[in-house]
């Protein structure tokens, strides 16, 4: 019989019919169930298995607290795993299954855990699976895994997308129940900017699942003609389907709005979930309470519920959990179950009250001093044992029991910032302590304040004083009509029976049993407690359990609930998606790279091309017949060196550095001397931490008097920029000087070898012969009219310029180029070939500018000028970093010229032993030089100046390779620089 | 974090870089001041619970380095200067 459970009643649309299907069985529902509600329509109570013993597990709760009814939905690549079962809305379609069982739901084989259970107690893992130590990645955490239930993953990749938004409001209400709405109505009417934001898929929170009145009308009417009232207002944003998920600085909110869940797939263009940052200028919490259950033996048996949840499910769901309900109570809250369901007709057969005072429900089977010592019914409840104030025990069938231990404020939100929550001996309930989020007060049931006409009122209360602090104003209209019942409430957490277990925390099946043996190992401590019996560690953050844990360690400690501590909450509420947080940061957006101006031409001619800092560069461009990269790449080198290369060096950072002090600034900022740099002509500078290591390198030409152009590594452009701004603001404010980075608005070319200034030369308007443009020259040329620099500086070794011209104008400065060097075989090189000039010509690098390095240490210590303060002047001069004995940049060659190189390997003497006492130092960079026909590289080598000429070992233990080298000078090729100067 | 911006209003603290205590300001003279003075200015921090001063950088904005002052306990922003004006405050010149 399909919804055989289902009563009349309800927020449930039923004119329509919801197909489902859960672990392959089809089952019908209606729009306004939750997968949890249509099951137990159906009469489905177990959906699933507990984490550690794999015990049966039906819902807990019908709300985000839920711990049990953890299922796995959809499939395929939208598949997700450990969803709660009480919040997924229903929709057609759906294909849900239940999780951590095998080979089913109703025979686990894992179940066996469950018999074993006195092996499985807290610090199990922690005593067993110790030695010996290597097991445990290997052979212990795999079987665990395995057991342990969590659900599974596709690897399939998610074909969803996922937004990130911002949002900026007067007053945030979190929460739409009462007290939420009630605010969101006095912000809104006062004209404030007001975001009302509700975890849930309808506004009214308690209001949907209770049969109470508001203004005489049922309480869910009257949030359904707020929510109209709300609507229409343009100053009010209403957020359904949105958890607000964390409390940061400055009154920012992050919540988390699920677009799309509710259907099969979203719509087109639609994110499936949307991460918005909200800015609030005050933010109220409204977030209502959470029941608690009372632990006792087999608390966890399917059938066994909140009994709020038991009311919610008949009163916003029209359905009954079972034929025969009974209800267990320690508080005048949990009669109402019992009233609403005799109500709609249910069997109500006892409820079972903790306290011994107060009135007898008409009409109800009412126990007082009574309480349940055990449940039977191991695939769904059967029946419960009642143990009578007078002693006597009795078993009564039901098929539904409802529990109520009291109500916990959801204090969540406001222990962000790590404000203590504070105990109320009334309650028996933590409530928001002081030093919360600044800006953020609690109101209704969060703040304490359990009756509807207590939440509707300091719902409003708390609108307003936002208000005022705002300086706004809003009127406080009539308070609608609404019950005012004070809390009635014993203190009774778990019932002291025989030696089965109780629950606590059924998500990681904590029981009352481990936290008497914490105790007893005197993890007596609440933070001790969390983390030795895993209490509240679960994906629910221990919403139901962990003031109940507290409390039943407080009576092993003889100690009050206060005195033992409570733990602190924190982001976020409720479990979020790994892809939610990400946004759209994936794959290709998650680390965007610019292009080059050549890079249109480079993709016609098929380069390869490589990330460099944020760039995408041409690596190698293969010609037609080459099959390996260092075909193309010895080319390339080759071509360059005989005739002309062409290679993009736009990324390389560039700066205009313009004052009458700019000269003076770039004597701080360089460790060598600009201020003395002629006007026309360039200079290399390298650039020290205040700590005396080399921060960057790069040359800088003096345009005029008063304006420079620095250069800077391509992966420091940004720092290099942010340093330059910090010593003009920071540290000489009064110098005039003032920068710009151009990086992007020059395309830079660099044209090395033999015939680059023959090339150059059909293209510029200026004399550039070696008189008139020598080497280190700079200056500011045209080309056919365009304006265009030219810097004749060399990074290759060869005679070679770096010409600029608009970006814009670098694609076609490039192909004229090519044009023009037709007659001398030009070629375009990538940034392999650039590394392999370079290498050969000994000019340090990534590789060797790593942040460990100085300036003596590349062999530049001369370049430390000590007659002017410079940036890190000062702390190159420590004693350790002018040892004799450290490193200096060295050239390598393999002894036989056949043999290879491993970057990285380290040098050792011959005969040594490969011993980190024995290290020498490394090879930093490695390359195959076309030129010498043999690999090559450059290293630290401890004393290196002082062993050129000798023979040591290369040795590599990871890569397992082992080279007899020459040290030599880091310069290979063209030592006297006679081919730059030609 | 909000922080703010004494030229441009609120700005979120995503769009700025942070440095670290303001005391970098107070930088020695390198042609008087020795090894120990520049040890000390460098490496030697005070790590207050609660009010310090320190250096942040509008990197996505208008470059500003500015003194942020802030409560290390509750992040609370006490003040916002340009860290050009806190220097020029402090004697610092060219």
């Amino acid at each position: 019989m399909s919804q055989q459970n289902r009563m009349s009643g309800g927020q449930i649309d039923r004119s329509r019919t919801l197909r489902f299907t859960f672990d392959g069985v089809s089952y019908e529902g209606h729009p306004g169930d939750t997968l949890a509600s249509a099951l137990l329509a159906n009469g489905v109570r177990l959906m699933g298995r507990s984490f550690k013993y794999h015990r049966p597990r039906g819902p807990l709760s019908a709300g985000s607290e839920e711990p049990n009814a953890i299922v796995e939905l959809r499939t395929g690549a939208r598949q997700e795993p450990n969803t709660r079962a009480t919040v997924a809305e229903l929709f057609d379609g759906l294909e849900a299954k239940s999780q951590n069982r095998w080979p089913s739901l109703a025979f686990d084989a894992l179940a066996i855990n469950d018999r074993l259970n006195s092996f499985f107690t807290a610090g199990f893992y922690y005593k067993t699976f110790m030695w010996p130590a290597s097991f445990w990645e290997k052979v212990y955490e795999p079987i665990i895994r395995r057991a342990a239930g969590l659900g599974s993953l596709t690897r399939q990749e998610d074909p969803d997308s996922y937004d990130k938004g911002f949002l900026h409001c007067d007053l945030l209400v979190i929460g739409g129940g009462p007290a939420g709405l009630m605010a969101a109505l006095a912000a809104g009417r006062a004209g404030a900017r007001v975001i009302l934001a509700d975890e849930d898929f309808r506004f009214g929170g308690r209001l949907n699942a209770e049969t109470l009145t508001v203004g005489g009308k049922p309480g869910a009417d009257w949030a359904a003609g707020v929510v109209d009232e709300l609507r229409s207002m343009p100053n009010v944003r209403l957020m359904i389907r949105t958890t607000i998920i964390g409390a940061f600085d400055h009154g920012i909110y992050g919540a988390v709005e699920r677009v799309s869940d509710h259907l099969a797939v979203p719509a087109p263009g639609k994110p499936r979930q949307t991460l918005w940052r909200i800015y609030s200028r005050r933010a109220l919490l409204a977030g209502g309470a959470t029941e608690r259950p009372i632990a006792f033996e087999n608390n966890d048996r399917p059938g066994i519920m909140l009994a709020g949840a038991l009311r919610a499910y008949a009163n916003r769901f029209g359905v009954k959990v079972g034929e025969r309900v009974a209800v267990f109570t320690n508080n005048e809250d949990g009669l109402r179950t019992a009233r609403d369901l005799q109500a709609r007709g249910v069997d109500v057969v006892a409820v079972v009250d903790a306290r011994r005072d107060g009135a007898l429900l008409p009409g109800i089977r009412h126990l007082k001093g009574a309480e349940i010592v055990d449940a039977g019914g191991r695939l769904g409840l059967r029946s419960i044992t009642v143990r009578q104030a007078n002693g006597q025990t009795e078993t009564l069938d039901v098929t539904a029991l409802g529990v109520s231990g009291g109500w916990n404020p959801n204090v969540n939100i406001s222990s962000h910032r790590r404000s203590k929550p504070v105990w109320n001996e009334t309650l028996q309930a933590f409530v928001p302590g002081e030093g919360g989020p600044a800006g953020l007060v609690a109101a209704g049931a969060a703040a304490g304040l359990m009756s509807t006409h207590g939440a509707l009122v300091s719902g409003q209360k708390g609108a307003l004083a936002a208000l005022g602090e705002l300086g706004l104003s809003g009127a406080s209209d009539t308070i609608p009509e609404a019950e005012d019942a004070p809390v009635s409430i014993t203190p009774k957490w778990y019932v002291h029976s025989g030696k089965g277990r109780a629950w606590i925390d059924p998500q990681n099946d904590v029981t009352v049993k481990d936290v008497k043996l914490a105790h007893q190992e005197n993890f007596t401590s609440v933070e001790h407690l969390k983390r030795y019996t895993t209490l509240g560690m679960a994906t629910d953050q221990g919403k139901t359990g962990n003031v109940l844990g507290l409390a039943v360690m407080a009576g092993l400690t003889g100690q009050t609930i206060p005195e033992t501590g409570t733990t602190i909450y924190r982001p976020p509420y409720t479990p979020v998606a790994l892809g939610t947080l990400a946004g759209r940061s994936r794959g290709k957006e998650f680390k965007p790279f610019r292009l080059t101006p050549s890079h249109k031409w480079a993709e016609e001619q098929g380069a390869v091309f490589v990330e460099v800092g944020m760039w995408l560069r041409t690596q190698w461009l293969p010609k037609p017949g080459e099959t390996h990269w260092r075909q193309s790449v010895d080319r390339e080198v080759l071509a360059t060196r005989k005739s002309v290369g062409i290679c993009d060096v736009t990324t390389l950072g560039k700066i205009d550095i313009q004052g009458t002090d700019a000269g003076a600034f770039l004597d701080k900022v360089y460790c060598n001397t600009f201020s003395t740099l002629a006007v026309g002509r360039c200079r290399y500078g390298l650039m020290l931490r205040e700590d005396g290591m080399v921060f960057d390198d790069g040359t800088t030409a003096r345009m005029d008097e008063t304006e420079y152009v620095m250069t800077t590594t391509t992966a420091n452009a940004v720092t290099v920029f942010r340093h330059l701004e910090y010593c003009r603001q920071v540290l000489w404010p009064e110098m005039d000087v003032q920068l710009i980075s151009t990086t992007e608005a020059w395309a830079q070319f660099s044209v090395a070898g033999p015939n680059a200034r023959r090339l150059l030369e059909k293209l510029v308007d200026q004399d550039i012969s070696d008189a008139a443009f020598p080497y280190m020259a700079a200056g500011n040329i045209t080309i056919g009219g365009l304006r265009a620099r030219l810097f004749r500086i060399s990074f290759s070794g060869e005679l070679a310029y770096e010409i600029a011209v608009p970006t814009r104008y670098g694609d076609a400065l490039l192909r004229r180029m090519l044009e023009a060097g037709r007659e001398f075989d030009a070629i375009v090189y990538g940034t392999e070939a650039l590394g392999v000039m370079r290498v050969e010509k000994g000019h340090v690098a990534g590789n060797e500018l790593n942040g460990q390095s100085t300036a003596l240490n590349m062999g530049l210590g001369k370049m430390v000028s000590r007659k002017k303060d410079s940036i890190g002047m000062v702390l190159s001069q420590r004693e350790g970093m002018n040892d004799p004995e450290g490193y200096r940049l060295v050239g390598v060659k393999p002894v036989d010229k056949t043999a290879t190189l491993t970057a990285g390997s380290h040098f050792l003497e011959i005969g040594a032993a490969p011993v980190i006492a024995n290290d020498g130092g490394w090879l930093t960079s490695k390359v195959y030089s076309p030129h010498l026909g043999c690999e090559i590289a450059l290293g630290y080598l401890k004393a290196g100046d002082r062993k050129i000429g000798q023979r040591m070992r290369a040795v590599n233990l990871l890569a397992k390779t082992e080279t007899e080298v020459d040290i030599v000078s880091p310069h290979f090729f063209d030592p006297e620089g006679e081919r730059l100067r030609g | 974090m909000i922080i703010n911006h004494p030229i441009l209003g609120p700005r979120d603290a995503q769009e700025f870089v942070y440095l670290g205590d303001a005391a970098l300001i107070n930088r020695p003279d390198g042609m008087t001041a020795g090894i120990e003075a520049f040890h000390d200015y460098l490496y030697v921090r005070d790590n207050p619970a609660g009010e310090h001063r320190e250096l942040w950088y509008h990197e996505q904005g208008d470059r500003s380095w500015l003194v942020v002052t802030r409560n290390t306990v509750t992040h609370e922003i006490i003040k916002v200067e340009l860290a050009r004006d806190v220097a020029k405050a402090a004697g610092r010149t060219k």
